[in-house]
């Protein structure tokens, strides 16, 4: 139930602050329509013809790389809590310890909700469609939220590691830009380099993406691309469950340390 | 039942003997000031009490409840409002004061009109819907306690509740304090100004360097200090006059600093008039005089035989007491 209330809180954030709302929504659509419009046409990205529009190719991993990015928020607002006494008086409070830290990623993953759907709708309006019928979809909605919220626990232990939430801002890209990147959200990672793709092919984020995209576009052109649904599903899964056992116990002891 | 007790608490950081075996224990429904400098080591023994903290050694309760042992328990019966107005920016004060009674546990409902009443009792009915990023210093401070007030709290912990307030949200902060304490409700308050201690203390602590150098009602600490202290700045050359003048006056020696010399003043304006008439038939005209109430210093000079902080804190301080921020 604390849970719930410190939930809505970083929620409301979200909503009233012009900053935070921005970078979270215009942010991630100005990156999709960059990607689209700007590189989208000198991407080949080895997808059959009739559905190769780069668009479709792109939504399923703007949905990871918004999640990521947007997790830094987590990192930044965890450090603001942090040293502006927030959290003091949340502790001095016959509240639940877990609450703070939940409560955060929670909220992000609410953010994602809303952000994923607004991606979508933009993306709907820009041409992309998904073949596979809503429920597939769906599912892939549901990868990239697990996954994002995963990334989340990542976020709020660099957040708790640092000082300033400027710091935290930093602290986060750091490790984010080459996830994102060095992935197959935005080109196919054949494409690279042979010792870029090594680190490519196996990183998470290319595989959650992966899955995403192999749940969304046509059938037909599974094959082509090399995506197995099953077997990528079942990776990410895995991906998730792993990244959220090493950095959630993580982040708690983070955040006993920072409290003293 | 003591409100609070605490025994023996040590607390060290590094070389930093922040709290040095601090025994104080007081009553419920008193208001009871622990009174230092910047650095006195009043934040950390409240951080002890209200759970946020762990003592080295020592033991401490709170409405009976052992702090360090249940924290969780201790954690219902107080309320803590620190230095900085822990309040949340982006909600409105109403939001902000019901979200603290839902972390008390209360039901919707009840936090809700728990809220309402708080709010109007602290007067910020009318603002109540509008953003805290909209609300003055002083409307921060008092949406603050209220945050404090909403869960019922047994004790109630202020951490220098007006230090950086300007004079107007200062007595009107005291007001509201006042009034919260005729319902009943235990108050620890740490402070700067002995004249805060003063008026709303019951007993007052002095604290320096993690230490209790004194422990008392404020009559019977201001006893010590003898009241009001005249205060007179003269020239180099009139400076040894000025002493002997003094000394003729009072009852013990004039205390000296630089050329700034003041005398303790029982009789208040009688005395004042008194340095006047010496000074002048000793043909010695000072270039500042005034009657003045005791400050922190005048309680440190006399207890310690030191001033309260040292030369480059005074410019900080002194400013921070014109209620600079």
């Amino acid at each position: 139930m604390h849970t719930a209330t410190i939930t809505k809180r970083n929620v409301l954030r979200f909503i009233r602050i012009p900053q935070l709302l921005l970078f979270s929504t215009v942010q991630p659509v100005m990156f999709l329509l960059l990607f689209n419009f700007v590189f989208g046409g000198a991407i080949t990205t080895g997808t059959p013809a009739g559905s190769d529009q780069y668009i479709n190719w792109l939504i399923p991993g703007i949905l990871v790389q918004s999640a990521a990015f947007g997790a830094t928020a987590t990192a930044m607002g965890l450090t603001e809590d942090l040293t502006t006494g927030v959290i003091d008086r949340f502790r001095s409070l016959p509240m639940a310890r877990s609450a703070v830290l939940t409560g955060r990623t929670l909220a992000d993953l609410v953010r994602n909700t809303f952000v994923f759907s607004l991606m979508l709708a933009v993306g709907y309006l820009m041409g992309w469609r998904f073949e596979q019928g809503f429920w597939k979809m769906a599912v892939g909605f549901g990868v990239a939220l697990l996954f994002g919220y995963s990334f989340s626990w990542v976020m709020a232990a660099v957040g708790l590691a640092v000082k300033t939430p400027e710091a935290a801002q930093s602290a986060g890209f750091l490790p984010i830009f080459p996830l994102v990147f060095a992935s197959s959200i935005f080109v196919p990672t054949s494409s690279m380099p042979d010792w870029l793709q090594t680190f490519a092919e196996v990183q998470p984020v290319t595989i959650v993406a992966n899955t995403v995209r192999s749940l969304m576009v046509p059938e037909e052109a599974l094959g082509f691309l090399g995506l197995d649904q099953g077997t990528l599903i079942l990776q990410s899964l895995a991906w998730i469950v792993v990244i959220i056992a090493v950095f959630a116990p993580l982040s708690v002891r983070q955040y006993k340390k920072a409290v003293g | 039942m003591n409100a609070v007790e605490t025994h023996n608490i040590v607390k060290t950081f590094g070389d930093i003997h922040a709290l040095d075996d601090v025994s104080i224990e007081f009553e419920e429904g008193i208001v009871y000031g622990l009174l230092g400098p910047n650095g006195a080591g009043k934040t950390t023994l409240i951080r002890v009490l209200t759970t946020l903290l762990k003592p080295d050694s020592g033991s401490a309760s709170v409405a009976g409840v052992d702090v360090v042992n249940d924290p969780v328990g201790a954690r219902h019966k107080i309320g803590l409002a620190g230095q900085f107005a822990a309040v949340d920016e982006y909600q409105t004060g109403r939001e902000n004061v019901e979200m603290v009674g839902r972390l008390y546990n209360l039901g919707k409902a009840e936090a809700r009109s728990r809220a309402a009443d708080v709010l109007e009792r602290i007067n910020l009915a009318d603002s109540a819907d509008r953003q805290v990023k909209t609300y003055s210093g002083g409307m921060r401070r008092r949406l603050d306690l209220a945050t404090t007030m909403v869960g019922k709290p047994d004790v109630l912990f202020l951490d220098e509740p007006t230090t950086g307030v300007d004079l107007a949200s200062r007595l009107s902060l005291w007001d509201l304090i006042e009034e919260l304490v005729e319902g009943g409700t235990t108050l620890l308050l740490t402070t700067q100004y002995l004249e805060e201690a003063d008026r709303l203390a019951d007993r007052i602590a002095v604290i320096d360097h993690g230490k209790l150098i004194a422990e008392g009602t404020p009559d019977e600490l201001k006893g010590k200090l003898g009241g009001d202290v005249v205060e007179i700045h003269v020239r180099d050359e009139d400076k040894f006059n000025a002493l002997e003048s003094l000394t003729r006056i009072a009852a013990e020696d004039p205390k000296v600093e630089g050329n700034s010399l003041s005398i303790l003043a029982p009789d208040g304006s009688r005395t004042l008039t008194a340095v006047v008439r010496e000074l002048d038939s000793a043909a010695i005209e000072p270039m500042d005089i005034a009657l003045r109430k005791p400050t922190l210093d005048d309680v440190f000079l006399t207890l310690t035989g030191h001033k309260a902080v040292d030369e480059n804190q005074r410019v900080v301080a002194r400013s921070r007491r014109r209620g600079g921020s």
